[in-house]
């Protein structure tokens, strides 16, 4: 399988510079930083959030306290890195106030069993997704992955939709290498059964007369 | 090759990140195990799917908006310190 293309921009280096410039005071060179990575924060902070004007908060909070505490950014990590950590944070703060009867954490609903197979093993039809309208789809995708507790989603948003590196995800995380792969697994296996009542092939009536 | 062990090495698999004789083991295995295959294959249908879903795009106008108040919110707490924003 090809490896997952990161969908943030643009080459490292530049992004020190712009890092380094934005220190000293260029706000231009920090608008730059948020250009590049606004739609990414975005998008994480609705997958994790599940609701866009909590999204729209987490961005503007995201980006104020990046500002706020770029002097304390050891450079030991990529900014987008530090930035996502950030976010996630802020995303599962407004989660928390949300639900406080029940705390919400990176941890949490990790409690099922290593390695059980899922039962029911209906294959799909042959690209699943084009029976359906594009925003019919968007709206499958959200309400499944909505499904999933907030400590799934967020290693799933990072590793497969965003496209960090297994170690990156890890470090935005503040979870070992271990606890991102088991959390994938189970996401990925979550979001497969749950989407399979709308892609899995029909028993019948389905072409031949 | 069991089918927890198939399980237990598929999101390496999937990742590409899988040494070559665990490799070879589970290919073998998805050739005889018709479950384990449909679900190594819907699997990895489900990332691709959510990859380019374009899910939670954020409008150009919205981006604009986000952007703008973000940079007067960061002159703020240049000129007058963390009790303004």
């Amino acid at each position: 399988m090809e490896t997952i293309q990161n969908k943030a921009e643009g080459p490292v280096s530049d992004e020190l510079t712009l890092v380094r410039a934005a220190k000293q005071g260029d706000d231009s060179a920090f608008e730059e930083l948020v250009r590049r990575y606004d739609r990414n924060v975005f998008r994480i902070a609705q997958h994790i959030t599940q609701n866009r004007e909590d999204a729209e908060d987490v961005v503007q909070e995201a980006f104020l306290k990046a500002y706020s505490n770029l002097a304390k950014f050891q450079e030991q990590s990529k900014f987008y890195t530090w930035l996502v950590r950030i976010a996630v944070n802020e995303a599962l703060m407004k989660l928390r106030r949300k639900k406080p009867e029940r705390t919400v954490s990176l941890d949490e609903d990790i409690k099922t069993e290593d390695d059980s197979l899922p039962r029911e093993i209906a294959d799909w039809s042959p690209n699943p997704e084009q029976q359906y309208t594009q925003a019919e789809l968007r709206e499958i995708l959200s309400k499944t992955i909505q499904g999933l507790p907030p400590g799934f989603r967020t290693v799933f948003v990072l590793r497969d939709v965003e496209g960090l590196s297994t170690e990156e995800t890890a470090a935005a995380l503040e979870l070992s290498v271990p606890a991102v792969k088991s959390r994938l697994l189970r996401a990925r296996l979550q979001l497969r059964e749950r989407l399979g009542r709308f892609f899995q092939k029909r028993e019948s009536g389905d072409g031949n007369q | 090759m069991k089918c927890s062990e198939f399980l237990h090495e598929l999101t390496n698999y999937l990742d590409g990140v899988i040494d070559q004789q665990t490799k070879v083991e589970l290919e073998n295995h998805l050739s005889w195990c018709h479950n384990c295959y449909v679900v190594c294959d819907t699997t990895k249908k489900t990332i691709e799917i959510y990859r380019d879903s374009q899910l939670y795009e954020l409008p150009e106008d919205l981006r604009t908006r986000l952007r703008s108040a973000i940079m007067t919110k960061c002159q703020q707490y240049k000129k007058r310190g963390p009790e303004s924003v």
